[in-house]
């Protein structure tokens, strides 16, 4: 039981973990994108009475589902360094905050 | 005592998946705690295992349940635009706080932050759901996981903390109202 428990590779935990943080990345990106330029939130108004965060939001979630989805398969037998992994994810994390932080997304956008 | 529709919807996205998400992270973090950090780890049965599993994906789902819901029943009602001229603003909640410096915050922070944020904590709870049912009992040997494990909840707790703290304020200010009245009880006035 003991060699079984040792040999669980850590690659689809790791790319769950990093697939979140795109996710949440993106939408930061997405959601200053669409405050910021207005044929971009045009694009992103996929259901009108939400207006633009509803292409937002759905955007994200493709893109999550979809990384998410390629990591694992990428990694389903791979062990990874953690360490660099939640690193990668705490940057990704701390700039999706940020950036969905009206304050912080003025301050860029200069207003 | 009478409420109406909207009323209904906002208190079922607040109270009934808001809070109650918010209230389910005591049992969540107690339960991954036990489990991976403690120096005697709780190593539950299979049964107890699945339990544990279903509390955590009834999580995500309520997160679910609560973005969707706040996305696409409420958020519209709360953007409305009034008809050109208009004065009373209390249907179009957006407007009546926009329409005033002293609330305008409200909007500008409260809901612009809201809106997104709150998304964060179906996309992390997920993410956990599913990595203490792949892992399980194992996540307490796997250092990094777990770190990110409780990461992942930290992060869902704060995003859902946010969107929770100014869904209550924005309705304290302006009420997303309006539509079919239900009534609930039928009172008589006591002196």
């Amino acid at each position: 039981m003991t060699d079984k428990q040792q040999t669980i590779p850590n690659g689809p935990g790791a790319a769950t973990v990093l697939a979140a943080a795109i996710g949440c990345f993106v939408l930061g990106v997405l959601a200053l994108a669409g405050d910021a330029v207005p044929s971009i939130a045009r694009l992103l108004n996929i259901w009108n009475p939400t207006g633009p965060l509803s292409g937002v939001t759905a955007a994200a979630i493709v893109i999550w589902l979809g990384t998410w989805a390629i990591l694992s398969r990428l990694w389903a037998r791979r062990d990874l360094s953690m360490a660099a992994i939640n690193l990668s994810a705490l940057l990704l994390f701390v700039g999706g905050l940020l950036l969905t932080f009206p304050p912080f997304m003025d301050l860029l956008q200069g207003k | 005592m009478e409420i109406t529709i909207r009323d209904a919807v906002t208190v079922v996205h607040g109270m009934g998946f808001g809070a109650l998400l918010l209230l389910g992270f005591s049992g969540a973090f107690i339960g991954l705690y036990a489990m991976s950090y403690s120096t005697n780890p709780w190593r539950p049965a299979a049964a107890e295992r699945r339990l544990f599993n279903l509390y955590l994906a009834g999580l995500a789902l309520l997160a679910w349940l609560a973005v969707f819901a706040g996305a696409y029943l409420i958020y519209p009602w709360y953007r409305a635009h009034p008809p050109a001229g208009a004065v009373d603003l209390t249907g179009f909640p957006q407007r009546l706080l926009m329409s005033s410096p002293t609330t305008i915050g409200w909007h500008d922070i409260g809901m612009e932050w809201k809106e997104h944020i709150a998304w964060f904590a179906p996309i992390c709870l997920t993410a956990l759901a599913y990595l203490v049912w792949r892992y399980g009992a194992d996540l307490g040997r796997i250092k990094g996981l777990r770190t990110a494990l409780f990461g992942l909840a930290l992060l869902a707790f704060a995003a859902t903390g946010v969107a929770g703290f100014f869904g209550a304020m924005l309705n304290k200010y302006a009420p997303v109202r309006g539509g079919h009245e239900i009534v609930l009880m039928k009172a008589q006035s006591h002196d």
